[in-house]
């Protein structure tokens, strides 16, 4: 055995410690790639071998020609643009319709408790059901489509913000009182500087129920979009249309949610 | 300079729920003069902190009045934990009273600026509160009160959130702080050594309902106006003794 100076030590734990850390992130991410390689491939084998129908099930190959297709016909940035355009604008007015709800739900207690019940039924209500409506009052066109975005993440969005407003120290409120502020100073200074996680986390929830509230109102009022594309190809039974806006619509959904993750972990390192 | 700065009459108050109502505060008065160092003692739940907050104007009470006979005072008013803002440096979290009551002004915040030097913590203006140590932060919390001038601080056990040692310290800071500034003090404490070495006068208040027990002058004599050096005068004792007395005869 060779003897080690107890100087040097603790600076091979270290080392050890990172260089197991190192390994263990490798390991994840191998094994993420290796998941989803492993699905493909053995989707593509069942295809080819007859093991599976591609008629009904498609194959990756068959998703990429259909791809390459839509990128070469623009169809591909033309019904994916409407559907993340439809989504941001229904995701931005449920965080602006919300957190203005939730704030005058704060300054009027009496207003909030009269009202709970009826958010209350707001929020249990499938939305989808309310499409039909929304057609017969709005049309089919992208007014439609972004109302029962809202519809769906809006509810849920006010209870949750306003309860998160409710849950803050009010000792800190009092402390504003004690220095001479009103209601409006307590809102504005303690309020909402410690309500911004609650917020973040609200918006991460919320942008995924904007997309599903855009895709149903896509299935049953549009002429563009992925909802619609899906709609369209079950339709006519071209399922490798259907399956490649699925995936398409997997990485949105993938997007969006990390970019409002990156805005998170930008405010953390702030405070 | 007879007239009190702060006038307590027959002060009532009650908590009210549905099964019944609660009488805290019964037919309470008593006269604070400027420059005094006033102790409320009395067991935990006597309705101390309800009396403070009536002083300082955020409750009504239901009998009963507070006046100011000197007119009305700039009321500075330290609460239980320091409540530092996690999201605002220290600076900032100091000269947020400032900013509350539109007072920002280069006087002012030299005056804040000032202040953390005096007490240490100028070094420390652009940290978080998380990084200071408890002691540190109550002393920041003393600062935000001070930057608004006040003439009387209402000071809600400002130190049961600290340990022994560090309470033992930052209230000794404290009352050096206040002192030399001569300002007029409302301590509100159930900690009986800690009332005798901080107080010109201590004001025991009974179990609920609560009413004025006993008034007491406390006289020490001392070196040095340390609230350190007053647990060591010869009197303290025979206070302690005194005052433990009366809260105790209470629970009989």
């Amino acid at each position: 055995m060779k003897s080690i100076s107890p100087g040097i030590q603790p600076q091979n734990h270290q080392e050890k410690y990172e260089r197991t850390l190192v390994r263990h992130r490798r390991m994840v991410r191998w094994s993420r790639c290796l998941i989803l390689l492993s699905f493909l491939a053995l989707w593509e084998l069942a295809a080819r071998t007859g093991y599976i129908d591609s008629f009904f099930f498609s194959s990756p190959s068959q998703v990429i020609l259909c791809f390459a297709g839509m990128v070469k016909d623009l169809s591909f940035f033309l019904n994916t643009g409407i559907t993340l355009l439809e989504t941001i604008i229904s995701f931005l007015l449920v965080l602006l319709i919300g957190l203005l709800s939730a704030t005058l739900l704060w300054y009027s207690e009496k207003c909030s408790e009269i009202l709970e019940p009826y958010l209350v039924v707001l929020n249990s209500l499938p939305k989808s059901a309310l499409a039909p409506l929304f057609i017969v009052w709005l049309g089919t066109g992208i007014n439609t489509i972004i109302v029962a975005g809202i519809s769906v993440a809006l509810f849920g969005s006010i209870i949750n913000l306003y309860t998160g407003f409710r849950q803050v120290d009010s000792e800190k409120i009092r402390l504003i009182y004690t220095l001479g502020g009103n209601k409006r100073d307590a809102f504005l200074r303690v309020v909402l500087p410690a309500s911004v996680p609650t917020i973040l986390s609200n918006m991460k929830v919320n942008i995924g129920l904007a997309l599903v509230g855009v895709i149903i109102g896509e299935f049953l009022a549009a002429r563009r979009g992925l909802g619609y594309l899906i709609i369209y190809g079950s339709q006519v039974f071209q399922l490798h249309l259907v399956i490649t806006s699925i995936l398409i619509l997997c990485l949105i959904a993938m997007g969006l949610y990390r970019l409002i993750q990156a805005l998170e972990s930008y405010y953390l390192r702030l405070y | 300079m007879d007239e009190p700065i702060l006038e307590l009459k027959d002060i009532c108050y009650s908590y009210h729920s549905l099964k019944g109502e609660t009488p805290a505060l019964s037919h309470i008065s008593f006269r604070v003069k400027k420059g005094e160092f006033l102790v409320i003692a009395g067991p935990s739940g006597c309705g101390k902190s309800t009396l403070l907050s009536m002083i300082a104007g955020l409750l009504a009470p239901e009998e009963g009045e507070i006046l100011f006979p000197q007119g009305k005072p700039q009321l500075g008013y330290m609460l239980q934990h320091d409540h530092l803002f996690e999201w605002r440096s220290i600076y900032q979290n100091v000269i947020l009273g400032l900013e509350i009551n539109r007072q920002m002004t280069q006087a002012k915040l030299e005056q804040a600026t000032r202040l953390l030097k005096d007490y240490g913590l100028y070094r420390f203006k652009d940290k978080k509160p998380s990084e200071l140590s408890g002691g540190m932060k109550q002393r920041a919390a003393l600062i935000r009160t001070l930057v608004l001038e006040p003439d009387i601080l209402l000071l809600d056990e400002p130190f049961s959130a600290l340990d022994y040692q560090t309470r033992l310290s930052v209230s000794s800071d404290i009352c050096k702080i206040i002192r030399s500034t001569g300002k007029t003090a409302v301590l509100i404490t159930h900690d009986l050594s800690e009332a005798i070495s901080l107080a010109d006068r201590i004001i025991v208040l009974s179990r609920r309902p609560a009413n004025v027990r006993c008034d007491m002058p406390i006289r020490l004599t001392l070196a040095d106006d340390s609230p350190l050096a007053a647990r060591n005068a010869p009197e303290f004792a025979g206070y302690f003794n005194q005052l433990w007395k009366e809260i105790s005869d209470e629970k009989h």
